[in-house]
């Protein structure tokens, strides 16, 4: 660091907030690559169908494949509105 | 049999044709007996980097049409007989490779060198595919900046899913991964991932770490690989990389940040 460079604000430890943004997105990234092709489309009608019934929110619905040993679980949880 | 080993990253840019050029004169000198392939059909680049670009008569796709031999594709090295080039076509067509076709210049390939060094191109495409499909081994080419990782993260499981190797059920791809354009100072800094951050992002480990140095630029400039420069710090570090995919054991070198003078750390660098 040089004499001048005290009077600039330096810069926080990016190189840590890339590892942990990281991190996440490709923890992501290969969960979905895990996922079947269908997965997004079962996810939108589903939720048309829910639509149909009860007014939620889209991020309300949540379907996930799980692995348990040979068996797939597909989990699918919906958060209803409070009333 | 000879071994396939492509060298891939995903992101465009960070430096896979150096690094190909660079791992095929060291293999070449290091005695192997090794054919470099650049698979970038439409945008021929590898020859420019290897200085034999006057000399492309036939190139890869030539060869897949049977217009020629491989043996008349196969560029021989003014400085290594050992070491010969294909060079990429610059058709514009994208389907000019077949997975038939490239098969059969790789187990050609295959049966007379040692090593068949694959040049992927960025992206995940036709090219970038059928240059991973055969591999045995592959060298991921990574920067350590956020969008060459993660798709470095993505080659990695295209890969590990859709290779040869994985469809036939045989022993998974062997991945290693090159860093390059490292900079210890700024990893110091904490401006820059260290090999240790992208080893634990990826789950690869790092088989050589190739700092950033003004050297890389002159030996594209005068078509002499870098590895070749024996004064330069990449040149140096590629040749480490080398022996440790040959199986050397070699401590890692120019990981440290250069110590500054007085004078430089007073008015900054």
């Amino acid at each position: 660091m040089g004499l001048f460079d005290l009077f600039k604000a330096r810069p926080k430890n990016t190189a840590k907030l890339a590892k942990e943004r990281l991190l996440i997105i490709v923890a992501q990234e290969r969960g979905a690559e895990a996922m079947p092709d269908y997965l997004p489309l079962l996810k939108r009608e589903l939720l048309e169908v829910i639509r149909k019934y009860v007014n939620v929110d889209p991020d309300a619905v949540q379907v996930n494949l799980e692995r348990e040993g040979s068996q797939e679980v597909l989990a699918l949880s919906v958060t209803l509105p409070e009333k | 049999m000879g071994e396939v080993i492509v060298v891939t990253s995903g992101k465009g840019g960070v430096g896979k044709t150096t690094t190909s050029a660079s791992l095929a004169c060291g293999f070449a000198r290091r005695g192997k007996k090794i054919a470099v392939v650049d698979f970038d059909i439409g945008l021929r680049n590898l020859d420019l980097i290897m200085g034999c670009e006057r000399r492309v008569v036939y190139d890869f796709v030539n060869v897949i049409n049977g217009d020629c031999s491989l043996k008349q594709a196969l560029i021989k090295d003014k400085r290594f007989d050992n070491l010969s080039v294909l060079a990429a076509s610059q058709t514009k067509d994208k389907d000019a490779l077949t997975q038939d076709g490239v098969a059969k210049v790789i187990d050609e390939l295959k049966s007379e060198f040692d090593i068949v060094l694959c040049d992927s191109p960025a992206g995940i495409e036709r090219g970038a595919f059928f240059a991973m499909y055969f591999a045995d081994r592959a060298v991921v080419v990574v920067n350590p900046e956020v969008s060459s990782v993660r798709d470095s993260d993505r080659v990695l499981g295209i890969m590990s899913s859709k290779s040869r190797r994985a469809e036939q059920g045989q022993t998974a791809v062997k991945e290693h991964l090159l860093l390059t354009r490292y900079s210890p100072e700024r990893v110091e800094r904490g401006d820059m991932m260290s090999i240790g951050d992208v080893e634990e992002i990826l789950g690869v480990k790092v088989i050589g770490v190739i700092p950033e140095s003004p050297e890389v630029l002159s030996a594209s400039n005068s078509g002499v690989p870098v590895i070749l420069d024996e004064n330069s710090d990449a040149g140096q570090a590629y040749t480490d990389a080398v022996a440790r995919l040959l199986g050397d054991t070699v401590p890692m070198r120019f990981l440290d940040a250069k110590k500054k003078g007085f004078f430089q750390r007073l008015f900054g660098s």
